[in-house]
């Protein structure tokens, strides 16, 4: 019992950090900070999946949110019909090709038994493959990204409402998923960590390179919203009387007086209302990601999970498919990860590829699943709220611990004004030292994972 | 004709030779540092990269405060004077985190992922520090004369069209890159602490048997690690530019070349270092010119003849890291086992 009232208080604690927030800051600022907690929960529990389930050390998690927003991308922007016209078809026979040549590669390799000549005859259609495909690629990408490259420049997407990319990003990710498990799932845990890194560096490199799919880092603008306008609720005679009936009591009586700062808060309080929607929306898919989750823990299919966590060579022993199992763990991991930057993509309205950083997107997700604590989802949960929190608090608090610091120096000295410009690199030291301090004095984190036996 | 295919081996040396010569060393000696951390210490360390940026850091200050004194060397270029600088602060950086980080887990026998996150919260920290003293724009810090060989004069010595350059940045890291090599290997091979540290390697349990100190083995191993992660910093820096971000990118290629030439085997670590620098900027080049001065005229190629752009340079060391864990996961020269 002592952990639930353990959880149920550390999560009133951060509920009221956001609430001072929006008192002593602005309550616009605590939902934009609550939306971006409810999705890097999201990400986090698609690492604590990985991690405190099964133990795959994944550090390519920022791959995975770029799939996702490329599925948002894909999504939902309207198909642009010229860059169709102009190199659509080379595209799609590439496509063609390059999956006909790993048809006939698999093919091959099912029918012909090992020896030095397949080897060869692969070699030979993997080469000649490859050549085809470029030979129709080219000329196609160049005849796209060269179809008004200041608008468009790009094939475009299907023009469905953008929510559904939050589904799709999945796919896209548990896809990719797959095809990295296939490869690096037989390595050692450093290896894994090594070989994801890459790919979630190649990962964004495509999506920076390949224009005609996203433009590239020209990046993609305005994407549609799941939620009203800010624009449109101002217009809206329900939103007026919504808004009246809610603050009413606060404003003046007088006529004008009212009629002025009534519309002064319509304007306040759409901004706010927007981000109550996606607020509700997350809220939606991360209890539902976590009900899921839960279940599959409590399932005997997470006991076996826990088994190989534990001991691999027992979970072997036993009969489990443990190279299997570990690329099960890793595609449904990958895939709620997806979701999240689907998520995120949404939330932004804009696609660019350039801001995808490293310590940004991958560690800073793990320093969230290591402080909540691994095999708890509830947890990784909790984890991401007070990260997301402090990460982005950091910031201020910074500013005030060096302007303390320096409130003794000379107004014009080079150092307190090197001091103050750079405060906002703080937030990395913090964070480290969050992360080493757990690490070393609460190892199972904050929320640590319940056996149940 | 005997021409044609001189000046496309000029190309080649220009493009290719020298300028893979000096990455694959700076890669080399980079390598060497991840390896003598993992054979050692037992695990992967991602502040790899931004201790270096670290020390590089360090060296630049020094060498800011070199030139405001009116201090230079000449034709070489400063930062070589305020090496030491950058090699102190890197020891000083490795053997504190050693003390407020890795020791602890060393003490309760930790698995070697537990190392590796506790090493991104050095990271962490090690990035902060740097983008917090020296901010996190890109800065050049060479001075000094820029060329050993000018392709201007290379092409009127030898008449040929094409020329070759040579940088002085590019003939120091070779210079120096093989000086340190050749000094790590004379004292693994030679020295009773070289000796020391390859027995406690290759079995803990053994070497403490036989009344190595272990406490001793960790620090010379962290002050070798850190004077090898200034100077491949420096010299990185000094060839192309210092960028915190760069430095945190290198990670990649240079866990690769450990991985390739077998992770633990410091040997292995050259060699997956020049490995991995030939093949980037081989694949990532583009050969229309060389080819033309190759091919009869009528054969001359239209497009660029590039493999891959160089955006794509990470895939490379990415895909021959794959391709050798599949096939020889022990890496080239045998590696620690699996």
């Amino acid at each position: 019992m002592g952990a639930n009232v353990k959880t149920i208080l550390t999560f009133g604690i951060m509920a009221v950090m956001l609430s001072a927030v929006g008192i002593m800051q602005s309550w616009s600022l605590a939902l934009a900070i609550t939306n971006m907690c409810l999705i890097s929960a999201v990400m986090a529990l698609g690492v604590n999946i990985q991690w405190g389930y099964a133990g795959l050390f994944n550090v390519g998690i920022m791959g995975f949110t770029a799939l996702g927003g490329v599925a948002a991308v894909l999504v939902s922007v309207s198909p642009v019909g010229g860059a169709w016209q102009a190199g659509g078809l080379g595209i799609l026979a590439s496509l063609a090709i390059a999956l006909a040549t790993i048809a006939t590669i698999v093919f091959i390799r099912s029918k012909l038994p090992p020896s030095r000549s397949r080897s060869w005859i692969l070699f030979f259609v993997f080469v000649a493959g490859i050549a085809i495909v470029r030979w129709q690629y080219a000329p196609a990408v160049l005849a796209i990204e060269k179809f008004e490259p200041a608008q468009t420049g790009f094939l475009g997407g299907l023009g469905l409402p953008i929510i559904f990319s939050w589904f799709v990003g999945g796919l896209f990710a548990a896809g990719a998923a797959w095809l990295i498990g296939k490869i690096a799932l037989g390595l050692r845990s450093d290896y894994l960590a090594i070989a994801t890194l890459g790919i979630s560096e190649i990962i964004i490199a495509m999506i920076k390179n390949e224009d005609w799919l996203t433009r590239g880092v020209k990046n993609v603008s305005g994407l549609s919203r799941p939620v009203p306008y800010e624009v449109n609720l101002q217009s809206s005679p329900w939103f007026h009387d919504l808004v009246e009936k809610v603050g009413g009591s606060s404003l003046p009586t007088e006529t004008l007086a009212r009629q002025q700062a009534l519309q002064q808060m319509v304007i306040e309080s759409s901004s706010i209302f927007v981000k109550l929607c996606y607020t509700g929306l997350f809220v939606i898919v991360l209890c539902l990601l976590l009900w899921l989750a839960h279940r599959a823990q409590k399932a005997p299919w997470g006991r076996m999970m826990r088994g190989i966590r534990d001991n691999e060579d027992a979970a072997n022993a036993m009969g489990k498919n443990v190279t299997k199992r570990h690329l099960q763990v890793f595609v449904l991991g990958s895939a709620v990860v997806g979701i999240a930057g689907a998520m995120m993509t949404t939330l932004d309205g804009q696609f660019t590829p350039g801001t995808y950083q490293p310590l940004r997107y991958t560690f800073l997700v793990w320093v969230m699943v290591i402080v909540g604590g691994s095999g708890n989802n509830l947890g990784s949960v909790l984890g991401a709220f007070i990260i997301w929190f402090f990460w982005i608090e950091a910031e201020p608090l910074g500013q005030w611990f060096i302007s303390f610091i320096t409130s003794g120096m000379a107004a014009d000295s080079a150092l307190k004004l090197h001091l103050i410009e750079s405060a906002a690199h703080m937030r990395l030291i913090f964070m480290g030292v969050i992360l080493l301090m757990v690490l070393r004095f609460s190892p199972h984190g904050l929320l640590p994972e319940q056996i149940r036996r | 004709m005997s021409e044609d295919i001189l000046n496309a081996l000029v190309i080649v040396s220009n493009y290719i030779l020298v300028p893979g010569l000096a990455y694959g060393s700076q890669l080399a000696l980079g390598a060497l540092g991840i390896t003598l951390v993992y054979a050692v210490l037992r695990f992967s360390n991602f502040a790899h990269g931004d201790s270096m940026a670290f020390g590089t850091m360090f060296t630049i200050l020094g060498t800011t405060w070199l030139q405001s004194k009116g201090v230079s060397l000449g034709p070489l270029p400063t930062a070589l004077l305020a090496l030491p600088f950058g090699i102190i602060a890197a020891i000083l950086l490795c053997l504190i985190m050693d003390k407020l980080v890795y020791q602890h887990y060393r003490r309760q026998k930790s698995t070697p992922v537990m190392f590796v996150i506790a090493s991104v919260g050095v990271m962490f920290i090690t990035n902060g520090l740097v983008r917090f003293i020296i901010g996190p724009g890109d800065r050049s810090f060479s001075d000094g004369e820029r060329f050993i060989i000018k392709a201007r004069e290379f092409k009127r010595m030898y008449g040929l069209n094409e020329g070759l350059s040579i940088k002085m940045t590019q003939g120091l890291t070779f210079v120096i890159a093989i000086i340190c090599m050749a000094l790590l290997f004379w004292f693994l091979q030679r020295t009773k602490t070289g000796k020391s540290m390859r027995a406690y390697s290759d079995n803990e349990d053994l070497a403490l048997l036989s009344g190595i100190n272990p406490q001793r083995v960790v620090f010379i191993t962290w002050v070798i690690v850190g004077a090898l992660i200034a100077i491949a910093g420096v010299l990185y820096g000094l060839d192309k530019s210092f960028k915190p971000f760069t430095y945190f990118q290198l990670l990649l290629p240079m866990f690769a070349a450990a991985i390739v030439g077998g992770i633990g085997n410091p040997l292995g670590a050259v060699l997956g270092g020049f490995v991995i620098a030939f093949s980037e900027i081989a694949i990532t080049y583009a050969y229309r010119k060389f080819l033309i001065y190759l091919l009869p005229e009528q054969y001359e190629p239209n497009g660029l003849m590039q493999l891959l752009t160089t955006d794509y340079k990470f895939a490379v060391s990415f895909m021959i890291l794959v391709a050798v864990l599949i096939w020889r996961p022990t890496g080239l020269l045998r590696g620690k086992s699996i």
